[in-house]
Order: structure tokens, then sequence, then C-alpha cells
């Protein structure tokens, strides 16, 4: 058995927005393993988000633990949540995120500039296959390429985990593989966890295991027998 | 280069032409800055300087006629360190190839100069040997303006007696670094000089053997002055004494410490405006950047960058703009401070002046203008630090728009769609809309202060020269003359009217207040120079009673009906009880008038004259001329035509430039903060024009809506800066009133026509520029864009 590196507890997080609360998360439980690739799936409005966020260290929950290779990250400080998110998470949003004024190779190295040991950001491009397009700005990149330079970007820090909100939700199928075969390729080459948040069925059988979401908790997690290659993919 | 820091400058890029309006708008403030803490520095470092070195003296006075030994008795009040006895005389002057008389001081110079007061110092030449006769050392502007060296010749008349006088050298003394001759408003270096003589030869000259008239002292360090004052008083009030003063009476020294208040004042009142302004200008830009950028913040952010550092690389987009505006304003304030040390040249007499803005002066203004950028940032910066990594992801919430009063009432109705939105608009952001307006009603402000000086200078003309004092000429006999002297007068060439009047030194008491000032006496029928009520009507003077001008009113809180002490300090010292009748108008000096009979009876010494107003036949004048240079009997002479000329000369030329200074200065203000608030808008309501534009309506229609907001906020600026600068001016009036000084108060209505049309076409030109933006608006892009 692999070790455990996030022990999540009932966890629960409310958001206030004036008289109304919306329950995000209740009480949900998961533990993630060093190195595989977990798929979330979920009705939109499951907290499928929340918990990425909280996990990854954006956001804190409002009661409940988050525990990383042992550390409690409920207990951590603004400035520590800083740091953690700094030198061991990687983040690949739905809309991509890129600074528009700045070139691919900026945008990595926007991470690297900052990280301990960082790949050079030439080396991340490569390696989500863009290595020709370093020197282009967002606006002259396709959705598919832009994703692709923030999962370079999420990369470059040699993350810990590798968490995904959503990254392909705003791609077409081919695009899409694309995202999905750089992210098979780091979990694969350089031992990264990855999560990815989805809502696309069809890609939970590139999944080690696939975590259910519903009603602001998990409600199942299976694990599958038969991986796929993205490519085999069906969208 | 770090990315973040690549990312900077290509913001910076993109936003040029705000970032440049809001860094001219920080350097007017900071050169505005520099200019006037530059200048007061000069002026005041400069004359402390001269006093100190020139060894300016500390007390004054004056007497008709006071025996040398005196001067020992002086020296033994307590606390005076030194005392000078001089001569001191009026004097008409004869100029080779100049048809109109010139008028002088001539002052002595002591046989011994050891350990002297008010020390000459010396740009040419040498000092008169007192056993030559006739040479004179002369001021240096004056010298200049006639082209005087060393060995030139001019002629004098002093007391009564008409000298050859050879230049023998060039000087300044730190008594006379502002002189102004007889009549005039303005230093004329052309019709009025210094002339410094032995002691010996003025001494004769004057009849003052062994005597003076003019008295100079320096204090111990840390000596009250009032009880030497009185001391002093006493001592010369056998001999004509009329009461001795200090520093802040002498003429030069008061009215430079009119202009230091001036300048002051100016650096408290323009460079707030202008930091002010473009505090508010960056805390707009940034919000807007902070706003548009929610979701990089938030990337940066999620990627590990903590809270300081994204607001760092903020602070150093408003830092960049602050420097750039430090940097112009660094360069205008010291091209502005070398004008105004231009500027003082004209009028004053200093060995040197320069600007000196010094280290501290750049550093101070560069501080304060950072400070206000930071402040202005502030508010935006917080957004930054408080937005969370995870609400940044998600697009903010639209704004939340509240129907209005305007609507409740179904006022709205009555306009189009289109007008509606423009007015919840406004409504929904009333700050901004507020400080806006009040930004470009600085600008109008600014100008109706820059623009009050021509009109309430051409209104003082107008009085003075026109209504007031109609006469060509004014002339003073040496001292004070039976009737018969007007009779000679009455036959110079070409004088048609002649109008006597009396001046004698008074001290004039209401209740605890009193002041020493110097009375005239006119007839009650005066027609060239008349006396004018504060509605500009002529007064009839009484019988019994005085005419007191608005300031000397101010001073010892008088109204008509007041009874007032007049008593006189020379020629008998007659005390009376007199009732003041009316308040009347006067921009020059502390003014009250009497009935020369009145004054005369109160003098005891039978009817006298000081001088003569005349009227003259232009034809005649030169002829006029030439008798009133070689006649003995007079002192000196104010011709009006040259006063009123030469100030015109000299005003109209300043105020010149220090409207085009200000016309600048407040387009740069309009033009920014108008520019600013339509790109602004713009770029909030990019989405929203796109859609209407989709919607079908026309490129004119969708700017119609961005540039009315803009039309309603500028013509709401205008009254308000009307008022703002109403107000301003009125303190700046307030302010420079002297008791040598007053400007009229006085704001043309086409003052603030003008300045609207400015500020208007300031704002129209920035709206032109927004409106082309209008036109290329890019609607796929607009309308694609998540915000
Ligand atoms: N910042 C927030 N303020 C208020 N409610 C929020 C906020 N973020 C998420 N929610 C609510 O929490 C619930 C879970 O959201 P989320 O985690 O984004 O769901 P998912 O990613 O599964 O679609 C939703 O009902 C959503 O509206
Ligand atoms: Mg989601």
């Amino acid at each position: 058995m692999p070790e455990e590196i996030f022990v999540v507890e009932d966890i629960t997080k409310i958001y206030r927005t004036g008289e109304v609360e919306v329950h995000a998360l209740r009480n949900a439980s998961a533990t993630l393993y060093e190195g595989e690739m977990a798929v979330m799936l979920g009705p939109s409005g499951s907290g499928k988000s929340t918990f990425l966020n909280i996990i990854g260290g954006l956001d804190t929950a409002t009661s409940g633990r988050v525990m990383f290779r042992g550390l409690d990250l409920t207990g951590f400080s603004q400035h520590q949540l800083t740091l953690f998110r700094r030198d061991r998470v990687g983040f690949v949003f739905q809309f991509y995120n890129l600074i528009p004024s700045l070139t691919a190779r900026e945008n990595v190295a926007l991470v690297t500039e900052i990280s301990r040991n960082p790949l050079k950001p030439e080396e991340a491009l490569e390696l989500v296959g863009l290595g020709a397009r370093i020197d282009h700005f967002p606006a002259q990149l396709s959705g598919g390429e832009q994703q692709r330079v923030a999962i370079a970007r999420a990369i470059a820090k040699r993350p810990e985990v590798l968490l995904c909100d959503e990254p392909t939700g705003a791609l077409d199928s081919k695009t899409g593989v694309l995202v999905l075969e750089a992210l098979s390729t780091i979990n694969e080459e350089l031992g990264t966890t990855t999560a990815v948040i989805t809502h696309n069925a069809g890609i939970r059988q590139m999944a080690h295991r696939v975590f259910y979401f519903a009603d602001g908790t998990v409600s199942r997690v299976v694990v599958n027998k038969k991986r796929l290659e993205p490519a085999q993919i069906e969208w | 280069m770090k990315a973040l820091d690549i990312k900077l400058t290509r913001d910076l890029k993109r936003l040029w032409a705000q970032s440049l309006a809001v860094a001219l708008v920080m350097a007017c403030g900071v050169a505005t800055l520099i200019l006037a803490i530059g200048s007061y520095r000069s002026l005041d470092e400069t004359r402390s300087a001269y006093y100190e070195r020139y060894r300016f003296a500390h007390l004054f006075a004056t007497a008709t006629r006071a025996p040398r030994h005196l001067l020992r008795r002086i020296e033994q009040i307590p606390g005076v360190a030194r005392a000078d006895a001089r001569v001191v005389e009026h004097v008409i002057l004869d100029i080779p190839g100049m048809a109109e008389p010139a008028s002088g001081l001539a002052v002595s110079l002591p046989r011994d100069l050891t350990g002297t007061l008010n020390r000459l110092y010396m740009r040419a030449g040498r000092l008169p040997e007192p056993d030559r006769p006739g040479e004179a050392v002369i001021g240096a502007n004056f010298a200049k303006a006639h082209g005087f060296r060393a060995g030139s010749t001019l002629h004098a008349v002093v007391a009564g007696k008409r000298r050859r006088l050879t230049v023998v050298g060039l000087a300044m003394s730190p008594e006379f670094i502002y002189a102004l001759g007889p009549g005039d408003l303005v230093p004329d270096d052309k019709r009025f000089g210094i002339i410094w003589m032995s002691e010996t030869e003025l001494e004769a000259l004057a009849d003052q053997k062994s005597s003076f008239n003019s008295l100079s002292i320096a204090l111990l360090p840390g000596t009250n002055a009032e009880p030497v004052l009185a001391g002093i008083d006493e001592t010369l009030k056998p001999y004509g004494g009329t009461g001795a003063y200090a520093r802040k009476d002498q003429f030069s020294h008061a009215f430079l410490d009119g202009e230091l208040t001036q300048l002051s004042a100016m650096a408290r009142i323009i460079p707030p405006v202008f930091l002010l302004v473009s505090a508010f200008l960056i805390n707009m830009i940034l919000s807007r950047l902070i706003a548009l950028e929610r979701e990089q913040i938030g990337l940066m952010k999620a990627l590990g960058y903590g809270s300081w550092t994204v607001a760092w690389h903020y602070l150093k987009l408003v830092m960049l703009i602050a420097i750039v505006g430090i940097l112009i304003g660094f360069a205008a304030g010291t091209w502005l401070g070398q004008g105004m040390t231009r500027i003082y040249a004209q009028f004053f007499s200093f060995p040197f002046l320069i600007f000196a803005g010094g280290v501290d002066v750049y550093a101070i203004s560069a501080g304060i203008s950072i400070a206000s950028a930071v402040a202005g940032a502030v508010k935006a910066l917080w957004g930054v630090i408080s937005l969370p990594p995870a609400v940044a992801m998600q697009p903010p919430a639209p704004p939340v728009y509240r129907g209005s009063f305007a609507a409740r009432l179904g006022i709205t109705r009555l306009f189009s769609q289109l007008t509606v939105m423009a007015i919840r608009y406004l409504s929904r952001w009333p700050v901004r809309s507020f400080v806006t307006t009040l930004g470009v009603s600085f600008a109008v402000a600014l100008l109706v202060v820059a623009m009050f000086a021509s009109g309430s200078i051409n209104h003082m003309v107008e009085t003075i020269f026109y209504q007031s004092d109609r006469q060509d000429a004014t002339i003073t006999f040496a001292d004070a003359k039976g009737p018969d002297a007007l009779l000679s007068v009455r036959q110079m060439p070409g004088v048609m009217r002649v109008e006597a009047f009396r001046t004698l030194s008074v001290r004039i008491t209401h209740g605890q207040l009193s002041r020493r000032l110097a009375i005239t006496g006119k007839p009650h029928d005066a027609a060239l120079s008349r006396v004018l009520d504060l509605g500009l009507k002529p007064v009839r003077l009484p019988e019994n009673g005085v005419a007191v001008s608005e300031r000397v009113a101010t001073l010892l809180e008088l109204k008509p009906g007041d009874l007032v002490e007049v008593e006189l300090l020379e020629a008998g010292r007659g005390k009376v009880q007199v009732p003041v009748t009316d308040v009347i108008q006067s921009y020059l000096g502390l003014v009250v008038f009497m009935r020369i009979e009145e004054l005369n009876r109160l003098a005891g010494l039978g009817p006298r004259v000081s001088g003569a107003h005349i009227s003259a036949d232009a034809s005649q004048i030169g002829a006029l001329y030439d008798v009133i240079k070689s006649t003995p009997a007079l002192s000196s002479i104010a011709l009006q035509t040259k006063s009123r000329e030469k100030f015109r000369e000299i005003i109209e030329k300043n105020i010149m430039i220090s409207t085009v200074v200000y016309t600048i200065l407040a387009v740069i203000i309009a033009f920014g903060v108008v520019y600013n608030s339509a790109r602004i808008q713009f770029s909030e309501r990019a989405r929203e024009l796109a859609s209407l534009r989709v919607l079908g309506f026309s490129r004119a229609e969708v700017s119609r809506v961005l540039l009315l907001e803009m039309l309603v906020m500028v013509v709401l600026a205008q009254p308000l800066g009307w008022a703002i600068g109403y107000g301003i001016t009125w303190s700046v009036v307030e302010e420079l009133a002297s008791d040598q000084f007053r400007i009229p108060f006085v704001v043309e209505r086409s003052t603030l026509a003008i300045a609207s049309l400015i500020v208007l076409a300031a704002a129209a030109l920035s709206a032109l520029l927004v409106h082309r933006r209008v036109n290329r608006l890019d609607l796929i892009r607009a309308l694609k864009t998540r915000e």
C-alpha cells in the first residue's frame, strides 16, 4: 500500500453571504495516496471545487481536519498556507488563468522564480509539448495550448501534488485529450499525485481511483481495475 | 527581469496615456511646491545673509534735525548695540538725455566706516572722498538703467541746491532691496535711485551740520525692541522725532515680508490641490486595474506569491508613475524657480539671488508626492491584500444598481433608456462622480485665481489713475511752504490746475489701538486727487472729522461715527478728538484725510502746504519738466503717466507669465481628471457598450451614454469651481493685504467665463480621445472577455 498524502477528516465549509448560509461541504472525508491519479466527479454545486481549494490551501475549512504528510493544514497561518502553495502544490484551472501580458515562458517563470528546485520554464513547456510556442502571448495561443501552458506552470516547480479544476472544461475533445495526456505523462514520469475535477464521466477511466461527490460530501470512492490511455477515452 | 516586473512594464505601456496624465498632475504639485518653497528659501535666506553680512539695522527713526550728541544718549539705552546717525534727503535728479526729472534719495555715508550699519555692497568703483565735493556712489540698478559708470555725471537738486555729481561707485544696500519712487506702484529704476554722498557734503547741503535726521540702530541679541523704541521716541521728541519703528515697518523689509507671505500661502494652497487630485486619480486607476486583474491577483496568490508581494507589485506601478511625475516636477519646478528669480530681479536689488532649491526641498517635495501617491493607492492595495485566493477564481458579481430617487418620481420615464443608463451610472458611483466633479472644479478654480489678478489690477489702475488721482504730476517741497509757493507753481509753464496738500506724521488712536501714519490735508473740493468712498463716489471732506481708508478702519476697528484721537508727531504736536466721517477707498498705504485748513489749524503754524498736485498741458510738458528740474524748492516729483506706464509694463508681463503657467496647470488637471474618468468608465462598460452596439445602437448613441455622464459632471463642476475660485481668491487677497498695498477683490464675469471655456475645451479634447476608442470598440472581443 502506498503512503497517504492527504487525509481529510470531516471537513465542512459554510459560506455566508448576508443572511444566507450555503453548506458547500458537509462532513466530507477522503484519503489520497502518493503518486495516484484521482478523478473527482459529481454534479455542479456538489462541492468539488471547494474541496480541492481547501486541500490546496487556497481556502480554509469551517471545521474538520486536513492532514498533508502528517502536517495539519487546518492550523496553518495565511503565511504558512502561502508557503505551502508555493512549494508543494500545482494548480490548473478551468479558465487557464494565464497573465495575458506575459508570454508562455514568462508565465511559467512567474512560478519558477519563487520555487526552490524548479524545472527550467523551457523544460516544463517541452513536457507539455509546447516547446515551439514559448514566446507566444496567451492571446496568440489556442485554448488547449493555453491550458497546457497552465499545466507547465503548475508542474515547473516540481509540486508534490497537482490539483486540476475542470482542466478540460473549456476545451473540445481533441485538445482535451492533449491536455489529459500532458497530465498523465506528468503523473507517470514525475510521480506527482494528481487530482482532477471533471464533469466528463469518460475521463474517470484514466484514474486510479474515482471520488464521487454529492451534496457536499464524498459519497463513493471507486478503484479503477483497468485504466485507459487518454487517447482511448470516449467524450 | 522578473516575470512580475515584465508584467509591470507591459501594464505601464498599456496604461501610458492615463499614467502620464496622472504623472503630469503630480508633476504640477511637485513643481509648484519646489517653486514656492525654493523661492521662499532663496528670498528668505538671501535676505538674511545679506542683512547679516551688511549689518542691516534693527530699528529706525527719523527726526527733523537732532544734534549729534544725542547719539551717546541713545547708545546708552539698554539693549542698543550701536546707533548710527545720518542725513537723508529727497532729491530731484536731472539726468542727461532724459526729459522728465527723476527722483532720488540722498543718504550720507559716515566719515568713519568702522562697524557702521547698513553697509554698502560695492558693485564697482569706490566710496566718495570726504574732501572731494560732488562725488557720489549711486544705486547699481539705477546706474544700470542709465548706463552710468564711474566717471558719469548727473545733476541733483539737494535741499534746494543744484549740484553736479560725479559717479565714483555703484552699490547696493540691504535697506533698499525694494525701493519705490514717489507715486510709483512698482520700482522704476530709470526714475528713482539712491545716492550716497559723503557726510561732510550732505550735512552742508542739507543744513544739518553736526546734526542728523535719520537714525539706524542695531540691538543686542535677545533684546525686546519695545522699550528701546520708547526710549528713542523720548529722546528724539524735542527734535521732530516722528516715532521709531522696527524692521517690520521698514518699507523694503515689509515688502519682502509680503512676498514671503505670498509664497508660503502659495505653498499651502496650490501644491496640495494637485497632490490631492493625483492621489484621487491614482486611486481611480489602481482600483480599476485591480478590479480587472482580480483573477490574476488570485492566481498569483494561488501560485504561492504572498499578499504583500502582490500588493508591492501594484505599488511599484504607482511608484513608477510617481517617480515620472516627480522627475518632470523637478525639471519644471527648477525652471519655474529660475523664472521666478528673474522676475524678482526686476523688483528687488540683491547683490546675488540664485534659485536655491536645495537638496532638501527636492527631497521633501518628492517625499510628499510619494506619500500622497501611496495614500491614493492604499485603499486599492488593501483590496489586493484582502482578496482571498479562492474567491479570486470567480468573476465579481455585477454591481448592484438601485432605483434612484429620480426613478421613484417617475422622472426617468421622461428620458430615453440611454440617458437613464447614464444617470444610474452617476448615482451608482456617487463618491467617484463627486470627486471627479471636484477635480474638474479645481481646474476652474485655479484659472479663476490665476486670472483674477488681471481683472483686479485693471480695476486698480482705473480707480487710482482715472478716478482718484487724476493729476499729471505731484510735486513736494523740500519743507512746508506758505501759500505763495503755490503761486510760483501755478506760473510754471503749461500748468492748468494746482491743488495743494499738506502731509504730517500723526499717531491715530482708537481705544487701545493706535497707529503711526501720515495724515494728508486736502481742500474739501479736491478735484484732481479725489477722495472716493467704497463705491468710488467722490467724498466731500467734513469740516470737522477725518476720512480713513478701509485698511486703517480695519486696523483700528473704526466705523463712521467713532471718535479718534489725532496726535501730531511734528509741527506743534497738537492733539484733537475728531469723528470718523467716511471709510474710503485706497489701495496704497495707510491713508487718512482731513481738510487742509483743519490740519493747519491743528499744526498751528498758519497756512502751510507740503506740495501740490498739478494738471498740465501736454504740449508744454517738456518746458514744465525743465523748470521742475531746476526749481530748488522741490524735493520730489511724481509723474502719474510714467508711473502708470511702468506699472502696466511690469505687471502685465508678469501677469501674462503667471496666467500662462496657471492655464497650463489647470488644463493638466482638467485633462487628467476627465480623461482618466472617461477611460475608466469606458473600460468598465466596454461590454455593456458593445452589447448596445450589437443591439443596433449607433456609435454616436453609444458614445453619448459615456459623454453625457462626463458632461453632467463637467457642467456641475463649473459653478463649484467658481465658488472655490472665489474663496481662494478672497483668501489670497486677504493674505496679501499689507499696510503698503492692497489688491482689490474683483472677480469679473469674463474671468469666470474664460476659466470655464478653457476647462470645457480641455474636457472636450479628452472626451474626443475617448470617443475615438468607442469608435474602435472591438465588438467580438469586448463581448468575449470574461468579466
Ligand atoms: N465564495 C462562495 N460564496 C458563496 N457560496 C459559494 C462560494 N463558493 C462556492 N459556493 C457554493 O458552494 C457550493 C459548492 O460549490 P463548488 O464547490 O464550486 O461546487 P462544484 O465545484 O462542485 O460545482 C455551491 O452551492 C456554490 O454556490
Ligand atoms: Mg467547480
